[in-house]
């Protein structure tokens, strides 16, 4: 038999016209490859979002870096700083100088931060005031995309200058030019210089969530005249709570690391530094490349988990398949009786019956896909993960579904070929 | 002998049961001329079927030679067998068997389908058939919305699409009112009266008149 284009196009009317016959039973035998399809793609577009998110992170926070954090630690009831309504903690320059001298270290950036309203004329926004040094953008890979980062010269000369994040230029300044104008923040003025780029929000691989968009750069010396080491905290109903006021040196370091291999025990090094220097535990270490190996690993649990459910679910899809072809198999006899009288090779009733289970199997696959690109949507929507369904996804999981019509056919199909004609005609 | 369609040389069937054989055809010799109309007669369990299932190259004899339009196929393999259904043989069944859920037009043009011929063309054939047999006006209707007598009609279409060496049909009038048999038998008797040749498997004496000869088979032995 010549396999004409016509000819293959006739059997694929012929088995959807036979599947369109039974809708519910055929229906009900995709959902098996529906949902093993759905969550193939599902799983992937996780996966990748994952580490999507892992690799944002990194670049957030450089991949070459430790961060030092000042954390308040747990106030006793009856202490002494209870009554006070004052706490002091975070990393003293003393943690600065010692860190410093870690050979594998080749810089490090402190920071001041303290939630500020920043205004500009009668416009205003929350803000996280920054007090830094100019090696801060190195350090975090970030640029200025209009006018410049404060330099060493501002610094040691305390320059009233600030650099917008992306977010609070758009806030403040949603059609003017930032570079040159005044802005308030508390009671003192200060001349923008500059504005940098922005940065894709990233949430869920450990980190509290921190949109570096709203922050304001300022030279830490001139942090240090202007607001001194007291953070105000938040406002509450207008005033201030003076049980929120802090007293730290420094809330950040950004440890930058020269070689990558020496991340881990440059930490650990670090670790040991300020554990012999607080005697609380006011500080915590973030080692971002830690942070991705930890984010992979959880990929990889994921993978396995929803690999498995899908590896599953396609082969119960598959025997759902071979079950309804087997029935149709035997519910068709008599018809396969007369195609072999007719003139049908075994290849034919092999054709036949194959393309009519890739048929199921893929307007499964078909139906899967649909579902599995809309999962992920929704799992953005009300788990908040960053999901990215890929188009190799698509195809991978689409073929897979090709390939169990396929498999799970070609038993059926056999079946049906090998019958004796004879028999298969005088079949009731 | 270059006008034998079916050639017959000591044909033999043996059907074997576990230990047991079951002979069901004994050295059968026969031949039969291009455009004659034969009946075959016998009880239930003459043999009647073995011999359909052999003219019909459903099956093949234990020994002997079958040569068929001047091709022997006594031992060819299952693919060839299909070929030679598909190309030389028009069968017409008892109970119809036409596909259910296939159009008239589509049932009649099943034998050419696998012999991998264009769609279209097939279509056009299947209604040259139909109006033959005088079904022109049915062609878009499903077997089941037609009469016995309409069915076995569209399954005589079906048998001459292909232009077969011969037409093999297994009581043919079996399922039908005598009125309707008769009439397909006339039909029959037509198309063999304008050169096809015709095997009628019967075991019904009013239908094996309608032949120009009458075999009967006894225990698997021409009698």
């Amino acid at each position: 038999m010549k396999l004409n284009v016509l000819h293959i196009i006739r059997i694929f009317r012929a088995g959807w016209k036979n599947i369109y016959l039974h809708k519910l039973r055929s229906l009900l035998t995709m959902l098996g490859i529906v949902f093993g399809v759905a969550s193939v793609i599902a799983m992937l577009a996780i996966g990748e979002g994952a580490s999507f998110e892992a690799r944002e992170k990194i670049k957030e926070l450089g991949s070459n870096n430790i961060i030092v954090r000042a954390v308040k630690p747990p106030v006793a009831p009856g202490s002494e700083q209870q009554t006070t309504f004052l706490s002091a903690y975070g990393i003293m320059p003393l943690d600065l100088e010692k860190i410093k001298t870690i050979p594998s270290v080749e810089k490090v950036i402190p920071t001041w931060e303290d939630k500020r309203d920043v205004w500009y004329l009668d416009k205003s926004t929350d803000a996280r005031l920054v007090g830094t040094y100019p090696g801060y953008p190195e350090v975090m890979n970030l640029s200025a995309v209009r006018g410049r980062f404060f330099s060493q010269i501002d610094y040691d000369t305390i320059k009233p200058y600030a650099v917008l994040g992306s977010s609070i230029k758009n806030k403040l300044f949603p059609l003017e030019e930032p570079v040159g104008k005044t802005i308030r923040i508390g009671l003192n003025y200060f001349t923008v210089i500059g504005v940098v780029s922005e940065r894709a929000i990233v949430s869920g691989t450990g980190f509290e969530a921190e949109d570096i968009n709203f922050d304001v750069y300022i030279p830490l010396s001139t942090q240090r005249i202007y607001y001194g080491e007291y953070t105000i905290g938040e406002r509450r109903g207008g005033g201030i709570m003076a049980a929120d006021r802090s007293w730290v040196k420094y809330h950040r370091l950004v440890i930058k690391v020269g070689e990558t291999e020496q991340i881990i025990t440059t930490a650990a090094i670090t670790e040991d530094i300020l554990r012999a220097n607080h005697k609380q535990q006011d500080y915590e270490i973030l080692v971002p490349l830690q942070l991705l190996k930890q984010a992979e690993h959880t990929k990889k649990i994921f993978n396995i988990v929803l690999g498995a459910i899908a590896a599953i679910s396609l082969i119960v899809g598959g025997i759902g398949i071979m079950n309804i072809m087997l029935a149709t198999v035997t519910e068709r006899t008599r018809e396969i009786g007369i195609r072999r009288a007719l003139g049908a090779k075994r290849r034919d009733i092999i054709n036949q019956f194959l393309i009519e289970a890739v048929i199921l199997s893929s307007i499964g696959g078909f139906i899967g896909v649909l579902l599995g690109i809309t999962i992920p949507g929704l799992v953005t929507k009300f788990a908040s993960m960053v999901t990215i369904v890929t188009y190799w996804s698509i195809f991978l999981s689409f073929g897979i579904s090709v390939a169990i019509g396929i498999t799970f056919g070609i038993y059926p199909a056999r079946k049906a070929a090998y019958l004796d004609p004879i028999e298969a005609l005088r079949y009731e | 002998m270059a006008d034998n369609i079916i050639e017959f040389e000591n044909i033999s069937k043996i059907y074997r049961v576990g230990e047991i054989e079951i002979p069901a055809l004994k050295n059968i010799n026969m031949s039969i001329e291009k455009g004659a109309h034969i009946s075959l007669m016998g009880p239930s369990g003459s043999g009647k079927t073995t011999m359909l299932n052999l003219l019909g190259c459903l099956d093949t004899p234990t020994s002997g030679r079958y040569i068929m339009d001047g091709e022997e196929i006594s031992s060819l393999e299952d693919d060839k067998l299909s070929d030679i259904r598909s190309r030389k043989i028009g069968f017409i069944f008892q109970s119809y068997n036409l596909i259910a859920h296939l159009t008239v037009n589509e049932n009649i043009g099943l034998p050419l389908f696998y012999q991998g011929i264009n769609e279209k063309i097939i279509a056009e054939k299947a209604e040259v058939m139909a109006e033959i047999v005088g079904l022109k006006d049915r062609v878009r209707h499903k077997p089941a919305e037609l009469s016995g007598g309409q069915q076995q009609r569209v399954a005589i279409a079906r048998a001459l699409i292909n232009n077969p060496a011969f037409i093999l049909a297994d009581e043919p009038t079996g399922n039908l009112d005598t009125k309707t048999g008769k009439e397909i038998m006339e039909l029959l008797n037509k198309l063999n009266e304008q050169g096809t040749t015709l095997f009628v498997i019967t075991h019904d004496s009013r239908i094996a008149e309608y032949g120009d000869a009458v075999i009967r088979i006894l225990d698997g032995e021409i009698v």
